[in-house]
């Protein structure tokens, strides 16, 4: 390495990592306490001081996705041998498995409605992205505007109308009302993200194709769909986390076919007070592919998180 | 445009064999392209949008559909400001928006400036400090309310340790006076990676030739901290104190999961007002004025900060 006066000394280097890998210990420690706690016992989970060292357990899962009843030991003494482990983990506790619990249907409306509003919401974003960044449209100018007075407005104050449109409409807890809505909250941010990326593809590769006699259809296909393939999937991740983690417009339009698992997860309590456990593993569930998602994006973060006003 | 070869091709083709040869026109092709998200953003935005403000002007009840719907001019706006609880929400939020900021922007510019040190594995790091902004914040408050509890909590029993103090001895969600705080601290934890990310790409988009000049002229480190990086990271700063602005204004989800806007109403932000008017009380001609409210006041605020931002740019 060449000397140069702008490059921090070893120490500095030295202080600086150190401080940072502080900082970032400390700031995780919240999201290994909630991934901790989903595997103690609630006995555990509720000990003090709070225990580092404990014995990992499954009946947080278990009582996540279970519903169970309490029974007396001489019932359960009745009782035929339990078939699965789960189940001689339930009657451990002096209770039996009455059901599953919601939380699977939960996760599931979470993801249906999450790739489902991400993928209208790409293939109606990309096109007009297209469209924006090649050819003359009325509005262009006021899309980033746009976008941030959409975002001004506080969730509720939208909610109001929404849920009386959506009254009219049929479209209170369901799918598709819950789909819409979140492709609509996302449309705006992704043709701004997105015409932002196919902005930089050079015009030259189409005007090529357009030459060798591909119509407009095939050229944006064939040549502008591949070269944009890379910013299509991040724009699309950040969409799917925006609706992954949406609890206002949830917890207000939704109440039980097509509830998400946001504004479900704090409502889980175990028999008789809360079952931290069990919240804790619901939310772990929930969290962890986040964070995998966001490792996958960390190029295009920045981009995403500023409307696009910041690039690296 | 007029002369790149695709134009001169365009023009110099007669039209039908144009349309022949290349499909629809470009013109239609925009078209197509754009309609759907623009009846959609029509359909979803602005047309609730313009119902919101027609509704502000009536004592329309959801309610009660049966009841006749009156026109009652100003009066709900008239109402709503003269309120001293929709005053009293107004300055928790200004509080919770005021703190948030100002830790934000400090620790955040702090660990941005500590990273563009360039020490091995700084990526790695960054992405993993940048994790928090990413989850759900209803799923996150929620947990952090269990991290609050008196006693058993993990934060209570790290103030313990840390000051000696009994952890027992207080409760951040259930004190009238440090219940502004926990969620202070909370947001402050979920949104400092956001400003952290923002001032990292200010510090990486200056020059190393400004400092090499700098050094040439002796400058002290602590001068060039004062007259280079921080009137050049400025503009990145005050991008980030927008955002963050407009998302705290609105905040809704973290905070209802965490206080749920109590004790009393110390923590009872104007989203969660809305909120407790709109989908509780039913207000709807009531609350839809107060919605108003909420966004010329975030959109005026914003277009001046925005003016602000600008001349900071042009400096």
């Amino acid at each position: 390495m060449s000397f140069s006066v702008t490059e921090p000394s070893n120490r500095t280097k030295w202080f600086a990592g150190t401080a940072v890998v502080l900082y970032a210990i400390i700031t995780l420690l919240p999201l290994m306490w909630i991934i901790a706690t989903g595997f103690k016992s609630p006995a555990d989970s509720i000990s003090y001081p709070p225990k580092v060292v404990f014995e990992p357990t499954l009946e947080g899962y278990v009582n996540l996705f279970t519903q169970r009843t309490r029974m007396s030991e001489d019932d359960l003494a009745a009782l035929p041998p339990a078939q699965t482990w789960y189940e001689e983990m339930v009657r451990e506790q002096g209770q039996v498995i009455s059901g599953p619990s919601r939380y699977g249907e939960r996760f599931l409306n979470s993801v249906i409605i999450g790739f489902g509003s991400t993928i209208l919401c790409m293939v109606l974003g990309t096109a007009a992205a297209y469209a924006f960044s090649r050819f003359r449209v009325p509005l262009k100018d006021d899309l980033l505007f746009f976008i941030l007075s959409t975002r001004m407005m506080p969730p509720i104050a939208v909610a109001i109308p929404i849920f009386l449109m959506f009254r009219q409409l049929g479209l209170n807890d369901t799918h598709l009302g819950m789909i819409l809505l979140y492709t609509a909250v996302n449309l705006s941010l992704s043709v701004w993200l997105l015409k932002g990326f196919i902005d930089e593809i050079p015009i030259e590769y189409e005007e090529a194709a357009l030459i060798d006699g591909y119509t407009r259809f095939q050229a944006f296909y064939k040549v502008v769909l591949p070269q944009a393939a890379t910013g299509i999937a991040s724009t699309a991740i950040f969409c799917l986390i925006f609706a992954w983690n949406e609890y206002a417009f949830a917890v207000l339009l939704t109440s039980g076919t097509a509830q998400t698992a946001p504004p479900f997860i704090p409502t889980i309590i175990g028999v008789g007070g809360k079952d931290w456990p069990a919240v804790a593993a619901g939310a772990t569930i929930f969290l962890v592919p986040v964070m995998v998602f966001t490792i996958l994006l960390r190029k295009h973060l920045l981009r995403g998180i500023t409307f696009g006003a910041v690039r690296k | 445009m007029s002369h790149t070869p695709m134009e001169r091709i365009a023009r110099a083709t007669p039209a039908p064999m144009a349309r022949k040869v290349r499909g629809l026109s470009d013109r239609a092709i925009a078209w197509i392209f754009v309609a759907p998200s623009i009846f959609l953003l029509l359909a979803v935005n602005i047309f609730p949008l313009i119902w919101t403000i027609r509704l502000s002007f009536t004592n329309y009840k959801v309610n009660r559909p049966n009841r006749d719907v009156e026109f009652i001019g100003l009066r709900n706006y008239e109402r709503i400001l003269t309120d001293p609880d929709v005053w009293a929400t107004m300055q928790a939020t200004a509080h919770f928006l005021i703190w948030t900021i100002v830790f934000q922007v400090l620790i955040g510019f702090t660990l941005a400036f500590l990273i563009n040190k360039k020490f091995k594995g700084n990526d790695m790091w960054t992405t993993i400090i940048v994790f928090p902004m990413m989850l759900s914040p209803a799923v996150v408050g929620n947990f952090w309310t269990f991290l609050y509890q008196p006693q058993i909590g993990l934060f209570n029993y790290a103030i313990g340790f840390l000051t000696g103090a009994d952890p027992s001895s207080f409760s951040m969600i259930g004190d009238v006076n440090l219940a502004p705080w926990a969620i202070v601290i909370a947001d402050t934890w979920m949104w400092t990676p956001f400003v952290m990310l923002i001032c990292l790409a200010g510090l990486r988009s200056i020059p190393d030739s400004i400092y090499e000049a700098a050094e040439c002229d002796r400058a002290s480190k602590w001068r060039q901290f004062w007259t280079i990086t921080i009137p050049m990271a400025l503009p990145f700063l005050m991008l980030a104190v927008l955002f963050r602005g407009i998302e705290n204004f609105k905040m809704f989800d973290l905070v209802v999961q965490l206080t749920g806007g109590g004790p009393g109403n110390t923590t009872t932000l104007t989203s969660i007002d809305l909120k407790r008017e709109a989908f509780e009380k039913w207000r709807t001609g009531y609350s839809s004025a107060y919605a108003v409210i909420l966004f010329v006041t975030v959109f005026g605020l914003a277009s001046i900060y925005v003016k602000a931002l600008n001349k900071v740019k042009e400096r």
